[in-house]
């Protein structure tokens, strides 16, 4: 990353008489500061966006450096996951067509079993990049959203291209699809899902239950 | 390469893009890519017998040979048979470069070549890639003809070679076809040269090991998701991730999934 968002320093050193405008300039301070954590309807911009994605591989280095043991690990990833990704709409847009017709109390229960179920089928991929890096190339908005793209380095492997597709459409600032090398993981998913839906004569609360032992 | 033999290939391929536009049936978009598949009974038919042949066969043999649980203390036999082998493919991949009119990696993977046929002693190590910062330029006769404008055709899932297209599968045949070793080299040489390259292809399937047990074995439609995954990998190699013409994608931004959309 070339560029941060930097909050303006308060020269905390000069004494200032508290009169009304300073007070009330304070106060708007204030109220900015408390505000830029939801930053609610602030545009996203490139570098917010690629600065979300290196938090979070920070966070996911931490877990596949922490040596615990898989089944924690694969909570862990689940944890990093449900922060920093909307995972409401990858989980409706991995479920497709039925994901509309779907109650909602059915459809809950399926998202929730679906970040299981990422959390131990990626958790899985991701004790392979021990001793690896991956690093954020760039930002660049596409469509609605924001591609984040990042270099990752394996041992013993050409570098692979990482990309990532971030959006606040939900409010917060979310990544919700990653392609590594041309593959999609949202499409993989749709692909995953709708077979495991067919598998099921399209019971949803028994995708549910599959879910929860599946990844 | 003669003239007159880049002038055959030119209008071979001219053909085999009649071919495939003669066969070339609808096109439809699946789980947010364009997928071609007129033949899907014949190819999971196949899909059945590698998946058999990979668990029953190919895995173990790979393991093996490649002690898979002895592979984290260094470097070990198998490492050298993969480079050794991949270092075979680069004349073929300098050729290829040459046909699609790619100067720049066709020089590096010549280079990378020589660097290592030599200090690399015959290719056994990659000092080219870890000094010289020459890592291969991975090419094939498939792109080459995607290079030409012909179209990629149906999937095709080949018995033992796995995942492919009417355009890759043709660009496999005159990969070994047109490769400069062949040429060059005595035809019992060759024989070992393809031999080691077949070896070196097996490495990479015990390197890669976990990953492919995981989409084989662990995927509700392993079928699906073995077409689905080297459709678009294949498509950002070649860089047609939606780039053509296509009416259910009519722009190249449609091959991104947004589930934002209306």
């Amino acid at each position: 990353m070339t560029h941060m968002p930097i909050l303006p320093r308060m020269p905390s050193s000069t004494p200032m008489r508290p009169d009304r405008r300073g007070v009330l300039t304070m106060a708007a301070g204030g109220l900015a500061l408390a505000v830029t954590p939801w930053r609610a309807g602030w545009a996203l911009d490139a570098d917010q966006a690629g600065a979300l994605i290196s938090t979070a591989l920070g966070e996911v280095y931490q877990v596949i450096n922490s040596g615990r043991p898989p089944a924690q690990m694969y909570r862990d990833f689940e944890s990093v996951f449900v922060r920093y990704a909307d995972v409401d709409v990858i989980a409706r847009s991995a479920l497709g067509p039925a994901a509309r017709q779907a109650n909602p109390a059915a459809l809950s229960a399926y998202t929730q079993a679906f970040q299981g179920y990422i959390g131990r089928k990626y958790g899985k991929r991701f004790r392979e990049f021990v001793g690896s890096r991956i690093e954020v190339t760039g930002a660049r908005p596409l469509k609605s959203f924001f591609a984040v793209t990042s270099t990752a380095y394996l041992n013993g492997r050409a570098p692979m291209e990482v990309e990532w597709h971030v959006s606040n459409k939900s409010g917060q600032d979310r990544f919700f699809n990653i392609i590594i090398e041309g593959v999609n993981m949202l499409a993989s998913e749709r692909a995953e899902m709708a077979a495991m839906l067919t598998a099921r004569r399209g019971d949803l609360a028994a995708l549910t239950a599959d879910l929860q032992g599946a990844g | 390469m003669r003239p007159q033999t880049l002038t055959a290939l030119r209008t071979a391929s001219l053909g085999l893009c009649m071919v495939l536009a003669g066969c070339a049936s609808k096109p439809v978009m699946q789980d947010g890519i364009r997928v071609n598949d007129p033949y899907e009974t014949q190819n999971r038919r196949v899909h059945a017998f590698n998946k058999a042949l990979d668990s029953r066969v190919i895995g173990p043999a790979a393991d093996l040979a490649s002690g898979r649980n002895q592979s984290e203390s260094g470097p070990g036999i198998m490492d050298g048979v993969i480079n050794v082998g991949a270092n075979l493919s680069l004349p073929g991949k300098v050729a290829n470069s040459l046909l699609q009119g790619r100067p720049e990696p066709a020089i590096r993977n010549f280079f990378r070549f020589a660097v290592n046929t030599t200090l690399g002693i015959g290719g056994l190590m990659d000092p080219a890639g870890r000094d010289f910062g020459l890592p291969e330029q991975d090419t094939d006769f498939g792109e080459t003809l995607a290079v030409w404008g012909v179209p990629e055709g149906a999937y095709l899932e080949l018995p033992v070679l796995g995942p492919s297209t009417q355009r890759d599968a043709v660009g496999k045949v005159v990969d070994l076809a047109i490769d400069p070793l062949r040429r060059l080299l005595h035809p019992d040489a060759a024989w070992a040269t393809f031999g080691l390259r077949a070896a070196s292809k097996a490495g990479d399937r015990a390197r890669f090991g976990d990953t492919v047990d995981s989409v084989l074995q662990d995927s509700a439609d392993s079928y699906a998701q073995v077409r689905l995954i080297y459709l678009m990998h294949r498509r950002y190699e070649l860089n047609e991730e939606g780039a053509e013409i296509d009416p259910y994608a009519d722009t190249a931004a449609d091959a991104v999934i947004d589930p934002y959309a209306p």
